[in-house]
């Protein structure tokens, strides 16, 4: 089975929940056209996805950092009122990024540019959608809105990704119309290891559904869909894939052009840098290097020369998450 | 036995692997390096971030040796990413002048993001000269304004907005095509690439 064959069961999933295909048909059978371009399908969206991998998007707060990542070779930005790590400092709400200061980063740089919304907020995505952000992140390093509810992503004609820790919460934002997933860790703490714990669940749970599938155990999928509040499905897709069935990144902690061909040799397919870059010393430097170990993460060599391109004396400090209160996790938002 | 190369710096390198791998008669390999360029039939340049594919090119020191292979003969398919990377001029609808390194050996002008944003990709059909119907996905989707010199445009869509556009060219031993073929599972595109492979082997 391939990555595109999942692509068109997650489209045909959607046709079915929407019912769109009746809709067509009735088109063609009142003798309509239909239109020979079809726009901002399931198809396009998780194709526009797939271009992502093997990169790295950096998250950025204005138009300057925004050409420091696009130079460095970044495949993508991500704008933000403050960086993760400032979010943290902060306090208080946090909300989606000044909508001037996203459509300035859009006629400054060429490549994708994305932008985070609160979970559940559904208006919030909507405003991004309506002034063509490339992909919206409905994120956790923002306050939700809703901690029950997230946001019914199929309804929109942009992609979204979503943070998750497991194979469930990941299916079931898969299963809400997100084009992409990423790990969450923990944002803000330029520490890789929760964005590590959450990357092996994942990957343990896949093998599990692997296995399942392989002894012929049908009734073990049925069970760990029950159990786990997630479409059937998916589950089915999932093992028969043998990985997620979207694009899946790491992002939250990652700090080092080590940390990111890490997550790769884990099996991520790219990286998201959200402090990591700009709460550096040596941000230019450690773009490019970033960019270059998470490329060539198979050959230790290039990313040796990668990580001395970077020194430690000049990477972001960090959190010991261990110090850090339940309620200041970002992990544990919107389940 | 053909052996196709993709170039594997970043992008859609697994989909264009996974289509390959089904072809009879084929065997395709990941390129990362000069020394497996060397040993390919053929070479393709996926989809991705043209931006990205052109730094990495340029950090490892690969312009020229893919330079040396397509001058040599060596056929080459660029799919939207790929044809920006071997256009002679490249510019952005929003941005215009880019500053990007490319690959600079196709005598065709290229616009990039010339249908707006993601929001407005699509997908198409495409007639395309001696290859046929081809379903294509256009995402972020440049387009061929100019082909000059022995380059010649072998792809038009009629676009709703911008008219009837130039989406596919050739030249001699180079194809370019600005949409995804790779994306939507149709074949044919690799298939003239391969064909053209064999004609040489």
């Amino acid at each position: 089975m391939k990555l595109v064959d999942s692509y068109i069961f997650l489209e045909k999933l959607r046709d079915f929940m929407y019912s769109l295909l009746e809709q067509r048909d009735r088109l063609r059978e009142e003798g309509k056209e239909v239109l020979p371009l079809r726009t901002a399908t399931p198809l396009v969206r998780y194709g526009f996805i797939s271009m992502f991998k093997g990169g790295v998007i950096m998250d950025v707060t204005n138009e300057e950092q925004a050409n420091i990542a696009e130079d460095a070779g970044a495949v993508g930005v991500m704008v933000l009122d403050k960086l993760p790590y400032d979010v943290r400092r902060a306090g208080g709400v946090a909300r989606t990024a000044d909508l001037n200061t996203i459509k300035n980063i859009m006629s400054t740089i060429t490549i994708p540019v994305s932008a985070k919304c609160r979970i559940g907020h559904y208006y919030e995505a909507r405003l991004l959608e309506e002034i063509g952000v490339d992909l919206i992140d409905e994120s956790e390093v923002l306050t939700p809105v809703d901690e029950k509810a997230h946001i019914n992503k199929w309804v929109f004609s942009v992609p979204f990704v979503n943070g998750a820790r497991s194979l469930p919460e990941a299916l079931r934002r898969i299963g809400e119309g997100a084009s992409m997933i990423r790990t969450k860790g923990e944002a803000g703490t330029g520490n890789v290891a929760e964005a590590v714990k959450h990357m092996k669940l994942v990957n343990r749970d896949i093998a599990l559904l692997r296995s399942y599938i392989e002894s012929g155990d049908e009734e073990a999928l049925r069970i760990y869909a029950r159990q786990n509040s997630v479409p059937y499905e998916l589950v089915l897709l999932t093992a028969r894939l043998g990985r997620l069935p979207v694009v899946n990144f790491a992002a939250g902690g990652i700090a080092t052009p080590a940390d990111a061909a890490l997550m790769m040799w884990l099996g991520a397919d790219g990286v998201f840098v959200g402090s990591g870059i700009f709460k550096s010393q040596d941000p230019e430097n450690r773009a490019k290097a970033i960019v270059l170990a998470t490329a060539f993460w198979d050959d230790p060599e290039t990313v040796a020369e990668a990580q001395a391109m970077v020194s430690e004396r000049h990477a972001m400090i960090g959190i010991d998450i261990t110090k850090l209160k339940p309620e200041e996790l970002l992990q544990v938002r919107g389940e | 036995m053909v052996r196709v190369g993709i170039l594997g710096l970043q992008g859609d390198v697994l989909e264009h692997y996974e289509l390959l791998k089904e072809i009879e008669g084929v065997e395709p390999v990941i390129v990362k390096d000069a020394r497996s360029l060397a040993l390919v039939d053929a070479l393709v340049i996926p989809g991705g971030e043209s931006t990205t594919i052109g730094r990495l090119i340029e950090m490892r020191g690969l312009r020229d040796y893919i330079i040396e292979r397509v001058r040599s003969g060596m056929p080459i398919l660029g799919t939207c990413a790929g044809t920006i990377l071997l256009a002679t001029r490249v510019e952005d609808r929003e941005v215009g002048e880019v500053r990007q390194p490319l690959l600079k050996v196709m005598d065709i002008h290229v616009l990039r993001n010339a249908f707006g944003r993601q929001k407005d990709s699509f997908e198409a059909e495409v007639d395309i000269e001696s290859i046929g119907r081809v379903k294509g996905a256009f995402i972020r989707a440049p387009i061929i304004k100019k082909a000059w010199g022995k380059a010649k445009i072998i792809g038009r869509i009629k676009h709703p907005v911008l008219g009837k556009i130039g989406v596919a060219a050739i030249q001699d031993n180079m194809l370019a095509v600005v949409f995804h073929p790779e994306i939507t599972g149709d074949n044919k595109v690799h298939l003239f690439l391969i064909d053209m492979a064999k004609g040489r082997m």
